[in-house]
């Protein structure tokens, strides 16, 4: 059985706001019946000022769905809708003391449920893009179809590079076969063969690498952040550039971006498209604590 | 057993029995020793292996003790025999099994499939049957082995597996099936049967965990999976894992004198409580045939709600059972097993397994039926599939949320 904490245990045996709220004028279904989990969010949003006066939750699915259904319902009461949609996958699981990674998607679901809401008190039409596949890799909770996506896109090669790119199969290694697995598939897409002994590719061919100085390489990357930001902004966040070391370059996540789970998704995107822009490998890495201290971030 | 709560996931495994148990103890401390070895201290062993091989032999109805092979577990078992039949028979290239069997059969056949094997998935109706005409079909000299399960872990749903190995024999082909789950809970009489090989797992029948059985009928063609010293005749290197070998030979002299009580006492037990809850919980129903199962299986679907939820709710009240929705395996996917019975999703994801063992009582039983229905309330109470007393109209049309 999973190891649920006690917060989980919590707000599944006794769930808060279960059942549709009268007078609801906020509806969000979202889930996945095949996946076996599915949400009905409903809201009371007072229309002057836009603050949700009640929610309720109706929830087919395990113990952990029905957990952050009803801890949904309880961050969002008394909030306006803005502060609403700030509300992270991983502020629900924070909430709960922290969720199985097989289980993150019930908090994703949570978060989906909320915009889908709102979206449905705006008059907008809410669709989702996010498709989940199963899940490979355990220690870092990354699924196949993120997996192949980063593979086609960057066109990889080797275990390492998908590692160096989504994370998965960086921790325990279990997952190597899978992740081999998926290589073969895409590279025979493309009929490619799968080469275990293939070296992983230190820097991305892209043109001919100009040599930067320093400080021309730094401009670069600012402007190549500064094209990438809208589209962060859009889904309401923003990343800011903290100190580059080399083929580090450190970030700082902020807004919706940090901690979401799709961080780490968009912390590779964000790679992507730096390895791109600079003709060369870096790897971006989010900053720590002492690094953003010390630039009084 | 009750202190520790009711036990009802015996298809999971199922308590060493303590008598199972006293006999296996000595073989960890004064009668350590290796049963190849030549002095006291191995001697002993080896007559207590070979008193085990005729106990096991005995349940199994098999002709002779040289048939049975013990192995490290029922996974093991299912590997060794396709293996075996592939590299015995190099030229033939296909495999029939079905769609419902265990993963140690049928992550092997897909791994199979990578390596150039062609296999053949027999596929189930909705009471999980097969059609043996298709499967008539399919016999041919390109096939090497048929692997089909004697009941289905999760229904209890028998296959019928001699009569596919009769069919098999005819067309020249090997047969194999899993009984795991039949072996101790229904009379088995290989000599009689046209069955090739047949596997065996000692913790469905209260031996320990980590001891199998692979069955080999005597002239079979057979390739070793492990290959080493001499032990099992060569067909099964490494030191027996004599302790446990034992308390399975034990394990098996018992479930054949518990033979008559598993399929009279045991199915009341298990046909009270279908019974008891069908009457008292609506948009129920059993899975699988029921006609035509293992004693003690009920797998019943509970529409509308979540299998893991119930088993929590369950569990809480000291019920521990066991269900095909995906939460529990942490796949995508509800089982297998119910899918391929085109169980529909909103009911396959409320699966809930009871299995039965001799251990239990209709105390328990009737403890079980009376907890149900109100955890069921509970939960369906909180499922947007329902309002009050019964589904939405058109539930799937009513509630038709956004994929994400
Ligand atoms: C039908 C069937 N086959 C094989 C197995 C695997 O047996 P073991 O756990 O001994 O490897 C099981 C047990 O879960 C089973 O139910």
């Amino acid at each position: 059985m999973w190891d649920y904490s006690d917060k989980v245990k919590e707000h599944f045996f006794s769930p808060k706001n279960a059942g549709a709220v009268d007078g609801a004028n906020a509806i969000g279904d979202v889930g996945s019946i095949s996946c076996g989990d599915a949400l009905r969010l409903t809201l009371k949003v007072n229309p002057d000022t836009e603050t949700i006066e009640d929610a309720g939750f109706q929830t087919f699915g395990c113990g952990s769905a029905i957990a952050s259904s009803s801890v949904l319902t309880e961050i969002i009461k008394g909030m306006s809708l803005d502060d609403a949609l700030k509300v992270t996958n991983q502020d629900i699981a924070d909430e709960l003391d922290g969720l199985p990674p097989e289980k993150m998607h019930c908090s994703v679901m949570g978060r989906e449920a909320l915009q889908a809401a709102v979206a449905n008190y705006r008059g907008e039409e809410w669709s989702d893009d996010h498709e989940e596949g199963a899940l490979v890799c355990k220690c870092f909770a990354v699924d196949a179809v993120l997996i192949e996506d980063t593979i086609r896109a960057n066109g990889l090669k080797t275990v390492e590079e998908v590692t160096n790119y989504t994370k998965a199969g960086g921790g325990c290694s279990s997952c190597h076969e899978g992740i081999e697995e998926i290589l073969e598939m895409v590279l025979a897409e493309a009929g490619e063969d799968f080469d275990p002994t293939a070296a992983a590719a230190t820097a991305t061919p892209a043109g001919e690498p100009v040599k930067l100085s320093p400080f021309q390489r730094m401009k670069k990357i600012e402007a190549i952040l500064d094209e990438i930001r809208p589209q962060l902004q859009r889904d309401h966040g923003d990343v800011e550039l903290i100190d580059v070391d080399g083929k580090n370059i450190f970030v700082k996540m902020t807004g919706a971006c940090s901690g979401c789970q799709m961080a780490s998704a968009t912390l590779d995107g964000i790679q992507t498209r730096l390895v791109e822009g600079l003709g060369e490998f870096v790897k971006v890495v989010p900053a720590s604590a002492a690094q953003l201290a010390a630039v009084g971030a | 057993m009750s202190d520790q709560g009711i036990y009802l996931d015996n298809n999971a495994t199922t308590m060493v029995d303590p008598t199972v148990v006293e006999v296996m103890l000595p073989y960890f401390s004064e009668q350590f020793g290796n049963p190849s070895s030549l002095h006291q201290f191995g001697n002993k062993v080896g007559m207590a292996l070979k008193k085990a091989r005729k106990q096991v032999q005995a349940l199994l109805g098999a002709e002779h003790d040289s048939e049975i092979i013990f192995t490290s577990c029922g996974t093991e078992s299912d590997s060794t025999a396709i293996l075996s039949a592939l590299k015995a028979q190099p030229e033939r290239k296909e495999i029939i099994t079905t769609v419902v069997e265990h993963p140690a059969v049928l992550s092997l056949c897909e791994y199979l499939e990578k390596e150039g094997y062609k296999v053949h998935y027999l596929k189930v109706d909705n009471k999980g049957r097969l059609d043996l005409n298709t499967y008539q079909n399919l016999l041919s000299d390109k096939v090497a082995i048929v692997s089909v399960m004697w009941a289905n872990n999760e229904t209890g749903t028998f296959f019928p597996v001699e009569q596919m190995a009769t069919m098999a024999k005819a067309a020249g082909v090997m047969f194999h099936t899993d009984a795991v789950q039949a072996v101790g809970k229904v009379p088995i009489n290989l000599k009689e049967s046209a069955i090739d090989m047949l596997s065996v797992s000692g913790h469905k029948l209260h031996a320990p965990k980590g001891i199998g059985v692979l069955y080999l009928k005597r002239g079979v063609r057979f390739r070793p999976l492990l290959r080493g010293g001499h032990q099992e005749r060569g067909r099964r290197a490494g030191t027996e894992a004599a302790a446990s070998i034992i308390a399975l030979g034990r394990a098996a002299e018992m479930a054949m004198e518990h033979m008559e009580y598993e399929n009279t006492c045991v199915k009341a037990m298990r046909d009270r409580l279908e019974e008891g809850i069908l009457a008292s919980v609506s948009h129920c129903f059993v899975t699988g045939d029921p006609d035509n199962r293992l004693p003690n299986t009920a797998n019943i679907a509970f529409e509308y709600i979540e299998g893991e939820a119930i088993l929590l709710l369950l569990n809480k009240m000291g019920i521990a059972a066991s269900s095909g929705s995906a939460c529990t395996s942490g796949s995508l996917e509800p089982s297998h097993v119910m899918r391929a019975m085109d169980i529909p999703y909103t009911a396959a994801h409320g699966t809930v397994r009871f299995s039965f063992s001799r251990y239990n009582t209709m105390e328990e039983v009737e403890k079980v039926i009376a907890a149900v229905p109100p955890i069921v309330a509970q939960l369906r109470k909180l499922s947007p599939y329902w309002d009050g007393e019964g589904p939405l109209e058109e539930p799937e049309k009513a509630f038709a949320p956004t994929y994400a």
